[in-house]
C-alpha cells in the first residue's frame, strides 16, 4: 500500500462556459480520500457538489476548463485524454446516480446492463458476464435475482432499480465509488436499506466512498469525514463527529437550524438563511456567504477567507469563527 | 359543526392493461376505504411510502378523478354529484400545490397570467380586479408586484413554489391540497416555504391537506396525521401522540428509518430496533390480493402474530383521538422495540 492517498484533489478549479459568461463552478477545492475511507459532501443546489463528482469521473462538458490537480492512485487525471478516462471510468472509478429511473437504459435487460462494463473492462464473454451479473444482483440483495436478470428496468420498483444501479457501479470492483444523492428519489424506509447496503459493500470491499447529499441526517450516519460546500468552495471540513459536534461555519449552522426535526413544537418558525445562493457567474470577491451572513464585517468582503483550524483536522473558511460560536450557543436551546 | 372536508369510505381501483387477450385486467387497489374529517382552519398530514395511495387521495379530494366507491364531501356537498358548471364554481374553494415547482408552472406564461388563471377560469371577473388580486397574492407570498411580468425560468425553486402557492390562494380557497410541496426544495428554501405556509394559515385561515413523506415536516405543520399503507389508514392521531408513541408497527418503522443527526447513534439504535423491514421495495398495491385475508403489513411486520395472517385488523381507538389498525397495538405502544425479539420469523 502506498503512502499517497487514493485520491488527492488539490486546488481544483472548474469554469463552465455559459451564455452569460464564465461561471466559476469550483473555486479551488482540496481534499483527499484514503482507501476504505468514506467522505461526505453536503450543500444545496448550485454549490458545486455534482460538478465535483463529474470532474472526478471526467464527465464535465467539453466547454468546461479545469485547473488544479486531481491525483488518483498517483496518476494525474487533469488533462487526461478521453481514451484513458474510458479505461478508468466504470472500472476503477464508479458512480451511482440520483435517479435510478433515468440512469438505466429502458431498452436493455438489467443483466445486460450490469454485464456491460464486465465485457468492456474485464473482457469477459457473454456467459461469464451473465454469471457475474447474477452474483452482483445477489450481492445487492435483489430478491429473486436469477429471474430478474432478464427483467427490464420498468419491471422493478425504485428501490430495486437503485440496487441494480449499485450493482453496475460495483461490477468491476472500483477503488472509488461516487454516490451522488443515491437515495433522494427513494422512500425513507428504502433509503435506509440502500444506505445500509452501500455502507456494507464499502466496508467489505475496502473501497473509498464519496457520498454526495443535501441531507444532514444521511451524512451524520453514513460517513467518517464531511465537507460542507457553498458557492464552489469547501466552507467547512473535518471528521463527521467533530463537525456535528461543533458546527463552526455560519452557513453550516444555518443549514442545521433550517431542518425541521421530529418533536419540534407545532407552529415553530424554522430558522431560514436570508437571501439566496450566489450566482456562480458573478461571485463576490470575498466570502461567498457574506451577503447572507448575519456576522458579516467589512473584512469578509475584502478577500476570500482562509481555512481556519477549529480543532485538529476540523477547519472552516470563516474569519468570524469566535463570533459564530457565540451566536450558535445563543441560538440553540439544547435539543436532543 | 360540519367538517370542511369529509371523506367517507373512499375506494379507488385502477385497471391496468391486460397482460394478454384472455386474461382479466389486473386491478390496483390504490385506496381501500379511507375515511376522515378535516375541520376548517386545521391541517391534516398524510404520510406513507410511494404506492400507499397518498397522491390518489389528493386527486380524489381535488375531484380530478371520481371514486370507485365512497364520497368526498366539501362543506357538505358531494363533489361527484355536481354537474360540470357547479363543479367549476365549487373549485374556487379548493386548490392544489404540486411537488415540482419546475413542472407545474407553464414556462411560456408570465407569472401574472399563471397566478390569474384560476380567476380567469371563473370567467366573470374583470381584468382590473384580477390584476389587483394577483398583486395582493404575490405580496402575500413575499414576491414583488413587478415579478408578475416575469417568466418562471427567472425564479429559483423556492420562488417558483411561492408562485404556485400564490396561484392556489388567488381564489381565496378554503382548502389547499399540497402534494409534497417542499420535497423538491433545498433545506434552507424548504424552511422559508414552510414558514410561509404557516403564516398564511394564521392570516387567512386556510385549511391544509398536506401530503408528505417527511415525518418531521408533517410533525411541524399538521394538527392531525393519517398514516397510509397500501390504500388503508393504519394509524391516525395528533403528531404528538403518533410520533412519540406510535401504535402501529408501520409507523414505528417509518420513524426508525428517519436518519438522525447524532453521529454514531445509528449503530446503537440498530441494536434496539426491531429487524429492518424485509423486502420493503416489493411492489406495493399489486401484491394486495394475497393480503386480503389478513393485515396488509403482516409480511413486513416484526411483531407479526398468527392472527395477523388471518384477520384484517380494524382501525380502532387506542386513546382519545388516536386510532390504529393493529391487533396488538397495545403491545406495540408498551413494548420497547427490543422486547419483541421472540416474535419475528424471518
Amino acid at each position: 500500500m502506498s503512502a499517497a492517498p487514493l485520491l488527492a484533489v488539490h486546488d481544483l478549479r472548474v469554469t463552465l462556459a455559459t451564455p452569460r459568461g464564465p461561471a466559476d463552478a469550483l473555486r479551488g477545492i482540496s481534499f483527499a480520500i484514503e482507501r476504505g475511507q468514506t467522505l461526505g459532501l453536503i450543500g444545496e443546489s448550485g454549490c458545486g457538489k455534482s460538478i465535483t463528482a463529474l470532474a472526478l469521473m471526467g464527465l464535465l462538458p467539453d466547454s468546461a476548463t479545469v485547473a488544479g490537480s486531481l491525483r488518483f492512485d498517483g496518476r494525474e487525471l487533469v488533462g487526461l485524454p478521453e481514451h484513458d478516462w474510458c479505461q478508468l471510468r466504470g472500472n476503477r472509478l464508479a458512480m451511482v446516480f440520483q435517479e435510478p429511473m433515468t440512469a438505466l437504459n429502458p431498452l436493455h435487460t438489467i443483466g445486460h446492463q450490469i454485464g456491460e462494463s464486465l465485457r468492456l473492462h474485464k473482457r469477459l464473454d457473454a456467459s461469464a458476464a451473465r454469471a457475474e451479473a447474477l452474483r452482483l444482483l445477489q450481492r445487492v440483495q435483489l430478491p429473486q435475482a436469477a429471474q430478474r436478470l432478464d427483467a427490464y428496468p420498468h419491471q422493478l420498483s425504485g428501490g430495486q432499480r437503485q440496487r441494480v444501479v449499485i450493482a453496475i457501479a460495483l461490477a468491476c470492483g472500483p477503488d472509488l465509488l461516487i454516490a451522488d444523492e443515491p437515495t433522494t428519489a427513494l422512500d425513507v424506509t428504502i433509503q435506509r436499506e440502500v444506505l445500509d447496503l452501500i455502507g456494507q459493500l464499502v466496508a467489505e470491499d475496502g473501497m473509498a466512498l464519496l457520498l454526495i447529499s443535501h441531507d444532514l441526517g444521511v451524512m451524520a450516519e453514513s460517513v467518517q469525514q464531511l465537507m460542507v460546500m457553498y458557492g464552489g468552495t469547501v466552507v467547512e471540513s473535518g471528521p463527521t463527529d467533530a463537525v456535528f459536534g461543533r458546527l463552526a461555519h455560519p452557513y453550516s449552522q444555518g443549514l442545521f437550524a433550517a431542518r425541521p426535526r421530529l418533536g419540534m413544537p407545532r407552529g415553530h418558525r424554522l430558522a431560514t438563511i436570508a437571501g439566496r445562493v450566489p450566482d456562480l457567474i458573478d461571485l463576490p470577491t470575498g466570502c461567498g456567504f457574506a451577503d447572507r451572513c448575519a456576522l458579516v464585517i467589512a473584512a469578509c468582503r475584502a478577500a476570500p477567507p482562509p481555512a481556519v483550524e477549529v480543532t485538529p483536522g476540523h477547519a472552516a473558511r470563516c474569519i468570524r469563527l469566535d463570533a459564530a460560536q457565540v451566536a450558535a450557543q445563543a441560538a440553540t436551546p439544547a435539543t436532543p | 359543526m360540519t367538517a370542511l372536508l369529509q371523506v367517507e369510505n373512499l375506494v379507488r381501483h385502477y385497471h391496468l392493461p391486460r397482460e394478454h387477450l384472455l386474461a382479466r385486467a389486473p386491478v390496483v387497489q390504490a385506496l381501500q376505504g379511507v375515511s376522515f374529517a378535516l375541520q376548517a382552519g386545521r391541517s391534516l398530514g398524510v404520510v406513507g411510502e410511494s404506492g400507499s395511495g397518498k397522491s390518489t387521495l389528493a386527486r380524489l379530494v381535488m375531484a380530478l378523478e371520481s371514486p370507485t366507491a365512497g364520497r368526498v364531501l366539501m362543506a357538505g356537498q358531494d363533489l361527484a354529484r355536481l354537474d360540470a358548471a357547479a363543479l367549476r364554481r365549487a373549485r374556487t374553494d379548493f386548490q392544489m400545490v404540486f411537488q415540482d415547482p419546475f413542472g407545474s408552472l407553464d414556462p411560456r406564461q408570465t407569472v401574472g397570467r399563471i397566478v390569474a388563471e384560476p380567476l380567469a377560469a371563473q370567467g366573470n371577473i374583470a381584468p382590473g380586479i384580477q390584476r389587483d388580486r394577483v398583486a395582493a397574492m404575490l405580496d402575500a407570498v413575499g414576491l414583488r408586484g413587478a415579478d408578475a411580468s416575469k417568466y418562471p425560468h427567472e425564479f429559483s425553486g423556492g420562488q417558483r413554489q411561492r408562485i404556485a402557492i400564490a396561484r392556489a390562494l388567488v381564489t381565496t380557497p378554503k382548502l389547499i391540497v399540497a402534494d409534497e410541496p417542499v420535497s423538491a426544495l433545498d433545506v434552507s428554501v424548504q424552511a422559508q416555504v414552510l414558514n410561509l405556509m404557516q403564516d398564511l394559515q394564521d392570516s387567512l385561515g386556510v385549511t391544509y391537506l398536506f401530503i408528505s413523506h417527511d415525518l418531521a415536516v408533517v410533525d411541524l405543520v399538521c394538527d392531525e396525521v393519517l398514516v397510509l399503507y397500501q390504500g388503508r389508514v393504519v394509524e391516525q392521531g395528533s403528531p404528538e401522540t403518533l410520533f412519540r408513541a406510535a401504535g402501529h408497527p408501520y409507523t414505528r418503522a417509518l420513524m426508525d428509518a428517519v436518519p438522525g443527526l447524532q453521529p454514531g447513534l445509528r449503530s446503537a439504535r440498530h441494536r434496539l430496533q426491531p429487524p429492518a423491514l424485509p423486502a420493503a421495495d416489493e411492489p406495493a398495491a399489486w401484491a394486495a390480493p394475497a393480503a386480503a385475508t389478513g393485515c396488509a403489513f403482516a409480511a413486513r411486520c416484526p411483531w407479526r402474530q398468527a392472527v395477523c395472517l388471518t384477520t384484517p385488523p380494524p382501525l380502532r381507538p387506542l386513546a382519545t383521538g388516536h386510532w390504529a389498525a393493529c391487533h396488538i397495538a397495545e403491545q406495540v405502544l408498551a413494548g420497547a422495540p427490543g422486547d419483541t425479539a421472540e416474535s419475528p420469523g424471518s
